[in-house]
């Protein structure tokens, strides 16, 4: 028998008045995978993850969720299924990070709720796992940027969703704390958890992600195992940008620019990735042969 | 922590106090022994007390200063809940309860039927049906476009809002200027030495209702306060339990005007000082906005009353106490602002 995907998005267009942003997306995820969303800028990457969260209702085809249309589901039994973590943002009131992961609640309660211990022991366990436990009293305003993403990790984990939406995660963080964000995904991947993200770097993606969709005006033009999908080919035609993807002894593979303001540098390259260049020279020339 | 526990007790013993201590208050002196004498009198028999002298005080506290202390009680939390209410809904500390024309609706109202209509009862009724209206308008107007729902609903509030104060200058010009015009100008800028009984407690089961099911809707207006998209994404209708709570807000709001005419500040400024008290956790701040603006305008009407020979109209004691205490609050208040 098939193993039934944990997301199918079939057929799917969307549009926002009379411009279509999205047309005819397939997609399926499976339970357990991270998933990442790359394209250019107002290519559709968080119209279709806010699609795949409920808050937007396709114009055609159908997303379900093991199995069962989205739209058929009520707001509250998705949030219990499909969790949302947006950018990091701020906020006009000045909650404390409990507060805050205490929200991820409220998909459980009924009309007039109050939090039970339960909910209380929930929101702590979901503290403790990110190792925030110590943050919790303080204002979710005036933490780091960082901070406030694992919080709302934190609230996604509390909202008990094993399904985690994040619309560019690590926009916003520095280094160090885009690193320890990559972390903790990896870490709620292994436990089974499924990640579907968008970035701008497709580094990020080659670092943690199983899998790479490429986005750009509004239809999927790659899809597939990330060290398969993203070359300095593919690369280069959803950006424009012209990077190599390298990989240095068993390292991870980076993206390195080829050229900046004129200066090209390409270093001396290993193996793999002299093929790459290559092939990357002869897509060039392919493209040169099509002009002339 | 610990205070949380204890906080509302506390509240609830200061509202008690400055209710019953505002009883003393007034031309006629009575003193709180007095008082406490007349009450163990009239409730237990306790004590002696001239029959004259029992019936006077009697007059004082429950004809004339008991609806009073009720009704600013009444008018100030339904102003702070709505307020709290609104700030947390639209994401933006700075709005207030009149944001989608409420006040302006129920004063056109009032003024309208100041002019037109010879019976107090019709007044009040045109002016809560007024102020409804006004916020009907404010959500059609929204409703009509797409787009951005909370910026959509504060232009359709800017907009019902400028229509009917323009509608009341038209309704202030073509007032009769020796009888009609004065008693619109003092009934805008809010009085309570025309409440009585009856109005009150037409006005103060919806108000009271809609402060017990606003307090108990506050667990949702944190996650409102995140924006709509997040909150949608919690589970949240947001669009039923917004319109609903909207709907709570200008019922008790356009009370307000029918009980004392317009009083402006307190559903700003009560919310700012709560949040200063107790946090920002709406399942603890609305229902202490609740008494804290009970008291706030229980000790603004004793100012009110007090200060000179002349009662001063309370909706400009609320302003002119408001104004300077919340440029004080401002630095606080600001905190946590964008």
């Amino acid at each position: 028998m098939e193993l039934k995907p944990l997301i199918r998005v079939e057929e799917m267009s969307f549009g926002y008045a009379e411009k279509m942003v999205l047309h005819y997306i397939n997609l399926s995820v499976e339970a357990g995978e991270i998933v990442t969303l790359l394209g250019p800028n107002g290519c559709g990457k968080s119209t279709l993850i806010k699609l795949m969260l409920g808050l937007l209702r396709p114009a055609s085809g159908r997303i379900s969720f093991e199995g069962e249309n989205i739209a058929r589901l009520d707001t509250k039994s998705l949030a219990r299924k499909i969790a949302y973590v947006p950018q990091t943002h701020k906020i006009s009131f000045p909650y404390t990070v409990r507060d805050v992961v205490l929200m991820g609640r409220i998909p459980h309660k009924m009309f007039f709720f109050r939090y039970s211990g339960d909910d209380r022991n929930i929101v702590d366990d979901a503290l403790e796992r990110l190792s925030i436990s110590h943050l919790a009293n303080r204002a979710y305003t005036e933490i780091s940027g960082g901070e406030r993403q694992l919080t709302l990790i934190a609230r996604a984990l509390a909202q008990g969703a094993r399904t985690f939406m994040m619309d560019e995660p690590a926009s916003g963080l520095d280094y160090g704390n885009q690193l320890r964000l990559l972390d903790q995904i990896i870490k709620l991947s292994r436990e089974g958890y499924t990640f579907i993200k968008s970035t701008h770097s497709p580094e990020h993606a080659l670092w943690i992600a199983d899998r790479a969709v490429m986005i750009k005006n509004g239809t999927i033009v790659a899809d597939g195992r990330c060290d398969d999908v993203i070359s300095s080919e593919t690369l280069l035609r959803l950006y424009n940008a012209r990077v190599n993807v390298l990989q240095f002894n068993g390292s991870f593979r980076v993206c390195v620019p080829q050229t900046i303001c004129g200066c090209t540098k390409t270093g001396s390259l290993q193996g793999q990735t002299l093929a790459l260049m290559a092939e990357e020279e002869r897509y060039d020339d392919q493209k040169r042969s099509c002009c002339v | 922590m610990k205070l949380k526990k204890s906080l509302f007790p506390i509240l609830f013993a200061i509202f008690v106090i400055t209710a019953g201590f505002s009883l003393t208050l007034g031309k006629y002196p009575v003193s709180i022994a007095d008082m406490v004498r007349f009450f163990l009198y009239r409730a237990f028999h306790v004590g002696i007390m001239n029959a004259e002298v029992c019936n006077l005080f009697g007059s004082i506290f429950f004809d004339i200063r008991l609806p009073r202390i009720l009704a600013a009680a009444l008018i100030g939390s339904s102003l702070s809940v709505s307020g709290a209410a609104f700030q947390a809904m639209f994401v933006n500390p700075l709005v207030s309860p009149g944001l989608l024309g409420v006040l302006a609706g129920a004063s056109f109202g009032a003024a309208l039927s100041m002019v037109f209509c010879t019976s107090w009862f019709t007044v009040q009724i045109c002016t809560f049906l007024f102020g409804l209206f006004a916020v009907l308008i404010a959500v059609g107007i929204a409703k009509m476009h797409k787009g951005n729902t909370i910026l959509l609903l504060v232009l359709g509030g800017v907009i019902s809002g400028a229509f009917f104060t323009s509608l009341l200058s038209v309704i202030k010009y073509i007032a009769d200027p020796y009888n009609q015009l004065p008693a619109i100008v003092q009934w805008l800028m809010g009085g309570l030495s025309l409440v009585d009984y009856r109005t009150l407690l037409i006005a103060g089961i919806p108000q009271v209702a809609s402060i017990i099911l606003i307090t108990l809707f506050s667990g949702y207006l944190n996650a409102l306060s995140m924006g709509d998209e997040e909150a949608r994404a919690l589970g949240i209708s947001v669009e039923r339990i917004r319109m609903f709570l909207i709907f709570l807000a200008t019922v008790m709001s356009a009370l307000t005007v029918v009980l004392a005419g317009m009083i402006g500040w307190v559903g700003l400024i009560i919310p700012h000082i709560a949040r200063m008290l107790v946090g920002p956790d709406n399942k603890i701040l609305v229902p202490a906005c609740a008494f804290i603006g009970a008291v706030y305008l229980i000790v603004v009407d004793d100012v009110s009353r007090m200060l000179f020979n002349v009662e001063i109209p309370i909706g400009i004691t609320t302003s002119l106490i408001g104004i300077p205490f919340f440029i004080i609050i401002l630095r606080q208040a600001k905190k946590g602002w964008n």
